[in-house]
């Protein structure tokens, strides 16, 4: 039971990081590397921030601002000077590494003696509902603060992807999608389409930057290893959402994100509780999506039948 | 006076300037057109007629001279900003719309053109029912369809639409690049009457760009003829419709203008005819 809980609160923080690629990956269709570097300074900034003593909300409010302005950065690189979506995404990102080591001091901290916005979910819980230390849930024991920490993620993270799916309906996230479905159209119905890129690549890393700044507060602490792979976490999140859950309309596609990112660490979870190493985690992920995208293409060398969908 | 809707000033478009392969796409343009009327411009492969369109939207900075909308001088607007006051039908039936969002999407996007975009609903009821109303007039039953992406059309359906979406809301001018050019002859004709209906129902100042004969003999009240990069004709067929044996002829004498062989000429007309 313990185990499942915590596989899911994972899960519902690194959905965050599934929502930042899905923008810069299905809307934009852009890789942006700057995500590695935005996941792992979140978890820098926010554990600076919290062995100082600065109280969690602010602090996880600071860490996704860094991530806002990675992403502006990686955006005006490209947008600006020309500089290909990969390479200013490496080079955002590569920074950003020695941007973690100085404000962690370090590379490693520990936030056990720390606040974190898990701690205040457990005590705003004890406080309203009366939460015990811990409780009995089908006949085993959980901490009554996993339950408040698995609420809060919900609401956090269904906020999240609710507040996502009303911007993608307006006319400015539709401004938005239109910029990188087809730039030229977007010009010629008066879209900045340069302002756009911007905007998607903020909001793209600071949703990742979030994500890195509750996964340091969950696990207790912040490494400057943490950021390494995120992007392909992220991918993978996105694969299994939408192979789950479809893509149509742009709400199921970004409920599919949030979806895959849980039902994926459940999944890690049990494979690694059978017996896999956790040091495979990473290449079984790269693996997965590997797999998600050569698939189609090897089935239909082998059957080349119907036609290839054109694109614009 | 009359009203003018766009004036070029001595526009010039150079590329490769000052090397052996040196092309003036454009030299020194100068072109006046009053507000709402309709100029068929005619050319043939590389007579300059696609860069003017550019010059006119924006798309490549000008070597020299001066653009200028309504009054207002645009010659340093970027693109997206001309777009606020100019819209644009493209050759390529995909160019025009975004094929991952749907058709309600694509036409609601085309609704704001020219207003700020902000966090308002883009498809509110009301706007729906509007944009349903707008693609029921184009009689191609999409209404129905409005939530279908519009990447699973047709492109005779989707440069209809793009028709619509450049007249939403009323440019200033109006500008079609050859766009029933990828078209087959049937819903290049319905496209045409599209074109036609729209245009005089506004009073829209048009421009519109062709390679076809017929097109530039039956449509608009002025007709222009590109040839290296220069007006080379200057016709009002407002009043006095021409044929297209006056247009060969035309065409005639800009060959022998240019000293053209007999088999360049041959080519002119394999392409016209």
């Amino acid at each position: 039971m313990n185990l499942l809980i915590g596989s899911v609160t994972t899960g519902l923080i690194l959905a965050l990081l599934g929502l930042g690629v899905f923008i810069s990956y299905r809307i934009y269709h852009t890789l942006d590397l700057t995500a590695d570097g935005s996941f792992g300074a979140g978890a820098a900034v926010v554990a600076a921030l919290l062995v100082r003593e600065v109280h969690p909300l602010p602090a996880t409010a600071i860490a996704t601002l860094t991530g806002i302005i990675a992403g502006s950065f990686t955006g005006i690189l490209h947008t600006q000077f020309f500089i290909s979506t990969l390479l200013a995404g490496v080079l955002i990102s590569t920074a950003l590494y020695s941007v973690s080591l100085f404000v962690m001091g370090s590379g490693n901290v520990s936030l056990i003696s720390a606040g974190s916005l898990m701690a205040s979910a457990e005590r705003l819980g004890q406080r309203l509902f009366h939460l015990p230390p811990s409780l009995t849930v089908l006949d085993s024991t959980v901490s009554g603060g996993s339950i408040a920490t698995l609420v809060l993620m919900m609401l956090l993270v269904g906020g999240v992807a609710l507040g996502l799916t009303f911007f993608m309906g307006t006319d400015l996230g539709l401004a938005l999608r239109a910029a990188g479905n087809n730039p030229q159209m977007a010009k010629a119905v008066a879209i900045d389409v340069d302002r756009m890129v911007i905007l998607a690549l903020s909001l793209s890393n600071g949703l990742i930057a979030l994500s890195g700044a509750l996964f340091a507060q969950y696990e207790g602490f912040a490494n400057i290893q943490m950021g390494i792979g995120a992007v392909v976490t992220g991918l993978a999140n996105l694969m299994v959402g939408e192979a789950l859950v479809g893509k149509r309309p742009i709400g199921r596609w970004i409920a599919g994100a949030v979806v895959g990112a849980v039902v994926f660490r459940l999944v890690v979870a049990a494979a690694v509780r059978a017996g896999l190493s956790p040091n495979a985690l990473k290449l079984v992920t790269a693996l997965l999506v590997l797999a998600v995208l050569v698939l189609p293409q090897l089935m239909r060398k082998v059957r080349p039948i119907g036609p290839v969908r054109g694109h614009a | 006076m009359p009203d003018i809707g766009l004036r070029l000033e001595s526009v010039s478009q150079v590329f490769h300037e000052g090397t052996p392969s040196e092309v003036r796409a454009l030299d020194r343009i100068d072109l006046e057109l009053e507000r709402g009327t309709f100029t068929v411009v005619l050319g043939s492969n590389g007579s300059g007629k696609t860069s003017l369109l550019n010059a006119i939207a924006g798309g490549l900075t000008l070597t020299s001279g001066r653009v200028y909308l309504q009054g207002r001088e645009v010659t340093h607007w970027p693109e997206q900003r001309r777009a606020r006051l100019i819209s644009r039908v493209f050759q390529n039936p995909f160019t025009g719309t975004a094929a991952d969002l749907s058709i309600a999407e694509n036409l609601a996007l085309a609704s704001r053109r020219g207003t700020r975009r902000w966090l308002g609903r883009a498809l509110g009821r009301d706007r729906r029912r509007r944009l349903q109303e707008s693609v029921s007039q184009l009689g191609m039953g999409l209404e129905e369809r409005l939530d279908t992406p519009i990447g699973l059309l047709s492109g005779g359906q989707r440069q209809a639409l793009t028709l619509l979406m450049a007249t939403m809301v009323r440019p200033a001018l109006l500008l079609l690049d050859e766009h029933t050019a990828a078209l087959d002859p049937r819903r290049a004709e319905q496209v045409i009457q599209l074109t036609q209906r729209a245009v005089t129902a506004d009073g829209l100042t048009t421009l519109m760009v062709t390679h076809s004969l017929m097109e530039g003999v039956h449509l608009g009240d002025r007709l222009i003829v590109m040839h290296r990069g220069r007006i080379a004709y200057d016709l009002d067929t407002g009043r006095r419709r021409l044929t297209q044996d006056d247009l060969l002829q035309l065409f005639d004498q800009l060959r022998w203008a240019d000293r053209l062989n007999e088999s360049a000429a041959e080519m002119l007309r394999r392409t016209y005819v």
